[in-house]
């Protein structure tokens, strides 16, 4: 070798497969945007059930960021709080309470949502079932008494009122004409856990969350639409005195479909993967939210509709696991060919 | 992909085009070349010289008996030093031919136009110029050009996508070979049989297709065509691009002329203009030279095998200690452990990374988000590979269509837990290989 004096030449360099540039969209930003998202939502049960709503959602998500934490610790496994999926869960499950929840049982949700659901599953990515909408199910089991005692907006609180029924609380009873106006249950006004009454809100940090592209627009919508149209349906083949649209709208706007259908129901780890599966997952949720308003004995649905769902994703993957380039017609037309210049070629 | 979609998936990675705006510069011949013998996919060539020949430039240096091949040419002129034996970047172990230059540059005296009148000609005379695909696949180019269904329809589609980011080499080339990517092209349809050719640009290189457009309407050129592509990653890939123009499905394994299409890279159809008119075969290439670790990026051409650092320190040398030296842009290329490696054929950038530049998070566990699912031009399933893969699986590797991937990276570069799913990929199809061969 001629090499010149002074020639450093480097031999040891870095090896690694391709590609050799990734995303800057990690984990911890993509759950970033998710709380960002709930950003509207939370400011909006501050407006309407005061500053109680900040601290329970602080106190969830602090709980939940130090149950993963002593999860983590006492097992020796590396800490992956810093991730903010359990802070994520957290202030989720805290908007599924009602305003005036006390909080020691908040933290117990956090407990069942962190420790139970998520890390003796094997943690983040793991899990079978969304871990807020456990906690909240657990809850509502549990202190059932505390989770349906609904605080009135500070517009609706009276001398001799603080409590008061939910729209779907209103219709079980049989009493939509107590029911407040369609206006109202969009602005938010209304009984209800303190992140799922403000529609506007929730529709702020859907758009957020689809402009961004952390979630694919398909499950929202396919629920929220499977929810219309299927009370549409049932409404005009029953009756209702308010007609079947404003019935439909309602079904839409009250409870928490549109809450579910943008946080909960578009986890990424307990929800499908592939296309079609979405839109079977979001028809599926829709379906199963109205079965259980219509003709079960809960007035309202959406997280068992969730957790049924949940559990129905790793087969509807399966199912839909054959969409790929390719496939039908075109990989037919290909085979063709090849075969025929195959043929070509041999004679 | 819902059917009829009118684009397949991509993903959108950073440009960096940094280098687009760089003219192209030539580099001196440097005092060593080493020429490998294995540029080309299929046999390595054997030398045809020993040590202490004379050679001239674009004299044949190595050539073989095997089919699959394209013949090597000696870049400078000069005394052969040796045959040496190196290990590339794959593992395995290359010949090299290495020439001591003398400066001159003296041309070999049988250099001239290729003469030819009909289409076997042209093949023959593709084969002798060394071209190989120079978007960095280095498949033969002759071979691409002799399809068995010749005389059916062919579409022409030459790819300017130059979806990499860094790499300008090919827009370079399209701005100031522009001619020469015409001619090349009207040669190739004319032996081919082909009514119509595309040149598909992505058009966040405006420039190249205003120039193409203008020039082809000056001289009356309808059959040729530009097709702006979408400026996003992976456009250039074959089988993505044959989708984009002609919106024919080409499955792996299946060769692109089977379906009527002959894809061809812009800067192989600019070499091959220009070697209609002086006959001179492949010696050099157009590299661009990028990356925070070089003083001065820029395009420059190289003579084939010139030594990485010799190019390196034509532009300036390094300004900063190199961690990682690629071979290709970012998303496919091949990472190199020294810097004497030699520039072979295929090679469109060289981009030396400091430690800063080349850090990959550590990897985290997946959410299952489905971003490698939806960011996969072919709408894999690269999570189940992965499940597939660990679990040695190779009945479900099969089913979930492994063999589709190209190994394009979108997966890797999209996954918010930073996995290494192009890796595993790569892993399952050698999986899946060697259990066939069983």
């Amino acid at each position: 070798m001629t090499d010149n004096k002074n020639t450093v030449y480097y031999d040891n360099l870095a090896v690694s497969s391709s590609p050799h540039l990734v995303t800057s969209l990690d984990t911890q930003k993509t759950m970033m945007w998710v709380l960002i998202a709930l950003a509207p939502a939370f400011l909006a049960s501050i407006f309407y059930f005061g500053p109680r709503s900040i601290l329970l959602t602080v106190v969830c998500m602090a709980a939940s960021a130090l149950f993963e934490w002593c999860y983590e610790k006492l097992l020796g496994k590396p800490i992956t709080v810093k991730d903010l999926s359990a802070c994520v869960t957290g202030a989720i499950l805290a908007m599924n309470l009602p305003a005036n929840f006390p909080v020691w049982m908040a933290i117990i949700g956090c407990f069942v949502a962190i420790v139970i659901v998520k890390m003796l599953f094997g943690g983040l990515g793991r899990n079978f079932a969304n871990p807020a909408i456990v906690g909240r199910i657990v809850l509502l089991l549990s202190f059932t008494t505390q989770m349906t005692t609904w605080p009135l907006t500070r517009g609706n609180v009276t001398a001799d009122a603080v409590t008061g029924a939910t729209p779907l609380g209103l219709l079980a009873d049989n009493a939509m004409a107590q029911a407040p106006s369609l206006k109202d249950m969009f602005l938010g006004n209304i009984g209800g856990a303190m992140g799922e009454t403000c529609t506007i809100a929730l529709l702020i940090g859907l758009v957020i969350l689809i402009w961004k592209k952390i979630i694919s627009p398909i499950i929202p919508v396919c629920y929220i639409c499977t929810v219309f149209v299927f009370s549409l349906i049932y409404y005009a083949a029953v009756g209702s005195e308010f007609g079947a649209l404003h019935m439909a709208l309602f079904h839409v706007l009250a409870g928490g479909v549109v809450f579910g259908a943008t946080f909960c129901a578009t986890d990424y780890v307990t929800s499908p993967i592939m296309k079609y599966a979405k839109i079977a997952y979001g028809i599926g949720c829709g379906l199963v939210t109205m079965i259980i308003r219509l003709f079960c004995a809960y007035p309202e649905g959406a997280s068992f509709a969730i957790l049924f769902m949940n559990v129905m994703t790793p087969l509807l993957d399966m199912l839909a696991q054959n969409q790929f380039y390719g496939i039908g017609a075109a990989e037919k037309a290909a085979k063709k060919a090849a075969k025929e210049g195959k043929e070509a070629a041999k004679s | 992909m819902f059917f009829g979609a009118k684009h397949l998936n991509s993903i959108a990675a950073g440009h960096y085009k940094n280098t687009a705006g760089c003219a192209t510069e030539v580099m001196p011949v440097p005092e060593i070349v080493k020429i490998s013998m294995s540029q080309n996919i299929g046999a390595p060539c054997k030398p045809l010289v020993k040590k202490g020949d004379e050679v001239k430039v674009g004299q044949k240096i190595g050539d073989t008996d095997a089919f699959l091949h394209v013949p090597v040419h000696a870049s400078v002129s000069g005394v052969v030093q040796g045959i040496e034996t190196q290990r590339n970047a794959m593992g395995g172990y290359d010949t090299l031919v290495v020439i001591e230059s003398d400066g001159k540059q003296e041309v070999d005296p049988s250099i001239k136009p290729p003469v030819y009148n009909d289409q076997p000609g042209f093949v023959q005379a593709v084969k002798d110029s060394g071209l190989v695909g120079l978007g960095g696949a280095s498949f033969p180019t002759w071979l691409k050009f002799n399809p068995k269904n010749l005389g059916e329809p062919m579409t022409l589609i030459i790819n300017g996508a130059e979806c990499e980011p860094f790499i300008t080499s090919d827009h370079r080339t399209m701005l100031e070979d522009t001619q020469n990517v015409i001619d090349g092209a009207l040669e190739i349809m004319k032996w081919l049989g082909s009514e119509e050719g595309y040149i598909g640009i992505e058009d966040n290189k405006q420039d190249a297709i205003d120039k193409f457009d203008k020039l082809l309407s000056k001289q009356g050129i309808t059959k040729l065509k530009t097709f702006p592509l979408q400026a996003r990653y992976p456009k250039g890939a074959e089988r993505v691009l044959i989708y984009e123009v002609t919106g024919k499905t080409c499955n792996a394994g299946v060769l692109p002329a089977d379906l009527g299409c002959i894809v061809s890279n812009v800067t192989s159809v600019a070499f091959l203009g220009q070697y209609l008119k002086d006959g001179m075969p492949l010696i050099s290439k157009r590299v661009t030279i990028d990356g925070d670790a070089v003083a001065k990026p820029g395009n420059v051409v190289v003579p084939i095998g010139a030594q990485i650092h010799d190019v390196i320190e034509f532009c300036g040398g390094y300004k900063a200690e190199p961690r990682k030296i690629l071979m290709g842009g970012p998303m496919m290329g091949r990472a190199i452990f020294s810097d004497r490696m030699p520039i072979v054929k295929n090679n469109n950038a060289i981009l030396a990374f400091t430690k800063e530049q080349s850090f990959i998070p550590e990897e985290t566990a997946c959410i299952s988000c489905g971003r490698c699912h939806t960011a996969c031009p072919f709408e894999l399933l690269p999570t189940g590979f992965a499940d597939a893969y660990e679990a040695k699986d190779v009945k479900r590797l099969n089913d979930l269509k492994i063999m589709q991937c190209m190994e394009c990276g979108s997966c890797s570069y999209i996954c918010p837990a930073h996995r290494p799913l192009a890796f595993i990929n790569k892993l399952g199809k050698a999986l899946v290989r060697e259990a066939s061969q069983k």
